[in-house]
């Protein structure tokens, strides 16, 4: 065990864990940010998707000692009130069916808006593939981060 | 005020007082006429009335109603609440949606599953909203001294018109908590409707989009303790011997224990314990057929030319039909084993205390979660409790208790609260799957082409009766026979998202297709034609409305423009299952000589659409559902054990993957009917039809990707 200092959502937070901890499981257990959804634990849905210096994530394969000082935002931290311009979207475009891949696949969206806040259908594809909906909301992610591109940057 | 005099008390149920005070209307579900009744907070408060459901207004004007049935992503948390609201005539920004605890003395059904959510409760919810509302409304005219036929409402507000007079429903709330609910109350003619039929969003937005804790998987219990089960290694295996020295040792871990065939790790946390599992030493022994893959299709091979089928349906005389056909065509199509994987993969927190057991999690049937907690307690089921949360995805997985039971048993061991977390791994290969099933098709057509006999056997591994006996085409074909075999294996099974629809929908309506070529016939009218023959002159028992199949037909031709359109190639199919009637129209067009599917046209035929956002939206999901199980799903086994663990070996559908899709709803007003399931079945043989048409390549077995045909076209 040890202890690992961690900025997340402009706030410091602490915990006393295993070097090897996924952040994804010290996001859920040890702080209670449970937002941060599990899928599969390899890479490979997005669920537990994060940003890290801005940079979308897989929380699941992070390694909370890899992380430093690096400045870590979950989907909490995103906008105080749910007022993120994708979150909106989100809202707007009514995308959640059961809503469990949603928080990863927001993250997703806004990490790549931020790089990329004009992109052209393609670009959304090529984005936005990477984070598995199983109930397949894809048509509405789709339209949703359009909408999002629409709106003032936060 | 008291209870109405002429209700049954056990009809009643607890209320907690609601703050501000107002009206309290509770209703019973036990049947669709039920009498509504009305207590005063006083009495609520003293927890001595026990109601079936309740809605409730506060002076303030909130109206807070009770949801009772499980949230999978199904909409119902949304749905049930507009059609109280659309009778209530209130702002729906007004309304508050609150979940319900399992409690079936008071709410009957509270079931996710079957797309029978909706059809239970139309009834019951309508009569809710305008008891309320005229009780609202006698309170204004007895204020007003006005005669109530004169007073309208809206949006929450009661008016005079005549004497221009207006009162909130907050306002006379306490007025009309103090009147007998009546007896005879006059729903709302459809073309009234308000809110029925708009599109609404899903009202857990918020909390989804902000990451606020919903899911079963997020729920915390200070002092709990986290667990994982290490289930055998393959099915027709158990446990031998198991050292667990190494896995107590490690950090975090507070115990490991044993039931069944099982192994539990219990500790501090998740990640902790995922570790603690992996340093168990477990050595297991053979108990039971280990199948493979292989066998499955011996098996089914063997089964198929078998004699003494469990009959399911015969109509006419079949073998007199094939002898004397001028022409038979002859198909077999196989699906393979799937996984649920809903996105939240099975979890359950379970405190057993000496006094009863608290149960909390993600289940589509909480009743069964309660009745084998009970049972493998040996207990009374009223010691067990169930709060429901939000489910990541169910698709039939959470129909099943056996992860519940994970967490009590763990629980009862450690003797404290546990949250039991399955892996994706733990997940997939769980069991429970979609069975594994292979048909053939029959079909003797005479000169004319017009199909005078129709054979279908069905063979299961663990499907029960992996045939629909009774839908199209029986009724339609005068000379018919429907049988089946089941293999029982070791490999569990369970329901699957429309159940064995999901698969014998697109090999029925492929083969059709089949026949339908090999009779000379557009397949669209192919499928009229024998429609026309079901109402003109059935075959034995009809159980489908021919009407409304004839209706979701011709609109799914109308808007995708069948057969007159150039540069595509168009497939069609139709399912009516679960109660609603679907078609579909696949389109496929040649780009640089490989088929891309472009496009699905979806007519849908579910009644009355309570919720426009939240059906297209089923009407969708359950298209890409189909489509990515027809294209990627494929589960297979090697001595028992499953070969697919987790997403990188299991191909779920991505974004980039998806064909446009667009929806049409037939407006007819008959009463609503669910949309879980129904636009599943008839997805793959839309495709399938279509591919066919650009490539004249028949897939006849799923996964396509794995098919020799699929193949030789991309
Ligand atoms: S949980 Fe991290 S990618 Fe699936
Ligand atoms: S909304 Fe259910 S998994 Fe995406």
């Amino acid at each position: 065990m040890a202890l690992y200092k961690l900025q997340i959502n402009g706030r410091s937070y602490q915990a006393d864990v295993e070097p090897d901890t996924p952040l994804l499981w010290v996001l859920r257990d040890n702080l209670g940010l449970v937002g941060t959804k599990y899928g599969c634990g390899i890479a490979q849905c997005g669920a537990c998707t994060v940003h890290i210096n801005g940079e979308a994530t897989r929380s699941c394969v992070m390694p909370v000692s890899a992380i430093g000082t690096s400045k870590v935002v979950t989907i909490e931290g995103l906008s105080a009130e749910g007022t993120h311009p994708v979150q909106q979207a989100w809202d707007e475009v009514d995308v959640a069916q059961c809503g469990y891949c949603q928080a990863g696949q927001i993250m997703t969206a806004a990490a790549f808006l931020k790089k990329n806040p004009k992109p052209n259908n393609d670009e959304i594809d090529a984005a936005m593939s990477g984070n598995i909906c199983r109930c397949g909301t894809y048509h509405r992610i789709r339209e949703a981060v359009k909408v999002a591109s629409t709106k003032p940057a936060k | 005020m008291s209870i109405l005099p002429n209700t049954n008390r056990r009809d009643f149920m607890k209320l907690a007082a609601s703050a501000g005070g107002g009206l309290l209307l509770g209703f019973n579900w036990l049947s669709a006429n039920a009498t509504p009744a009305v207590v005063d907070e006083a009495a609520a408060a003293a927890g001595n009335l026990d109601f079936n459901s309740y809605l409730s207004i506060a002076t303030d004007g909130t109206i807070t109603i009770l949801s009772p049935n499980p949230e999978v992503g199904q909409g119902i948390k949304t749905a049930f609440p507009i059609i109280v609201a659309e009778e209530l005539d209130v702002d729906w920004t007004k309304v508050k949606v609150v979940q319900a605890p399992l409690d079936t003395q008071k709410f009957e059904r509270q079931v996710a599953g079957g797309s029978g959510s909706i059809p239970h409760s139309w009834d019951r919810l309508r009569q809710a909203g305008a008891t309320a509302r005229l009780m609202l409304v006698e309170a204004a005219a007895n204020r007003w001294k006005v005669p109530a036929s004169e007073i309208t409402t809206d949006k929450g507000v009661v008016m005079h018109k005549g004497s221009n007079r207006k009162l909130s429903y907050g306002e006379l709330a306490q007025d009309a908590a103090k009147l007998t609910a009546p007896k005879d109350v006059k729903l709302k003619d459809t073309k009234d409707y308000k809110l029925i039929g708009q599109s609404i969003k899903n009202v857990d937005n918020k909390p989804i989009l902000t990451g606020q804790p919903l899911f079963g998987i997020d729920f915390h219990r200070e002092g709990m303790l986290y667990a994982m089960v290490q289930h055998p290694s393959a099915f027709g295996m158990k446990i031998k011997s198991v050292d667990a020295s190494a896995a107590k040792a490690m950090p975090g871990i507070v115990d490991v224990v044993q039931f069944k065939n099982n192994v539990a790790v219990v500790g501090k946390s998740t990640w902790q314990v995922k570790k603690a599992r992996e340093a168990l030493k477990i050595e297991y022994e053979k108990d039971g057929d280990l199948e493979s893959t292989s066998d499955h299709n011996r098996i089914f091979s063997q089964l198929m030319d078998s004699p003494n089928a469990t009959v399911r349906r015969k109509d006419g005389d079949v073998e007199a039909a094939f002898k004397k056909a001028a022409k038979v065509v002859k198909s077999e199509y196989q699906c393979p084993f799937l996984p649920h994987s809903p996105m939240e993969p099975m979890n359950f927190f379970a405190h057993v205390r000496p006094d009863g057991v608290e149960l909390v999690g993600p289940t589509q049937t909480p009743e069964r979660a309660r009745n084998e907690t009970a049972k493998l307690l040996g207990i009374s089921p009223d010691k067990v409790t169930v709060e429901m949360t939000r489910m990541g995805g169910g698709f039939g997985r959470r129909l099943a208790a056996d992860y519940v039971l994970d967490a009590v048993e763990v629980s009862n061991l450690v003797k404290a609260p546990v949250k039991m977390i399955w892996t994706r791994e733990d997940d997939m290969t769980g069991g429970n799957y979609r069975p594994a099933v292979r048909y053939r098709f029959e079909a003797a057509l005479d000169a004319q082409g017009n199909m005078i006999g129709y054979k279908l056997r069905g063979v299961g591994i663990n499907a029960g009766n992996p045939t629909r006996e009774d839908n199209f085409p029986s009724g339609a074909v005068d000379n018919l026979l429907i049988d089946s075999f089941d293999h029982k294996s070791p490999i569990t099974t369970g329901p699957w998202r429309a159940p064995i629809t999901n698969f014998l929908a697109f090999a029925e309506q492929s083969f059709l297709d089949e026949v339908a070529m090999a009779a000379g016939k557009d397949p669209v009218q192919f499928r009229l034609d024998l429609l026309e023959k079901a109402k003109k002159s059935p075959a034995g028992e009809v159980k489908y409305d021919v009407d409304r199949m004839i209706a979701v037909t011709k609109l799914a031709a109308e808007k995708a423009g069948w057969g007159k359109k150039k540069g595509v190639h168009q497939g069609f199919s139709l399912y009516f299952s679960h109660r609603s009637y679907v078609a579909q129209i696949g389109e496929v067009a040649m780009l640089k000589g490989k088929p891309v599917i472009k496009k699905i046209y979806a007519a849908a035929d579910c009644g009355v659409v309570i919720n426009q956002s939240g059906a297209r939206q089923q009407i969708m999901g359950g298209i890409v559902d189909g489509m990515g199980h027809a294209m990627y799903g494929n589960m297979t086994f090697k001595n028992g054990a499953p070969e697919q663990a987790n997403f990188n070996t299991y191909k779920l559908i991505k974004l980039n993957e998806i064909p446009e899709i667009e929806v049409f709803f037939v407006d007819n007003g008959i009463a609503p009917t669910g949309l879980g399931e129904p636009a599943l079945p008839p997805t793959g043989a839309a495709i399938a039809n279509a591919l066919f048409k650009a490539t004249n390549k028949r897939l006849r077995n799923q996964p396509f990707v794995e098919e020799d045909a699929y193949k030789s076209i991309i």
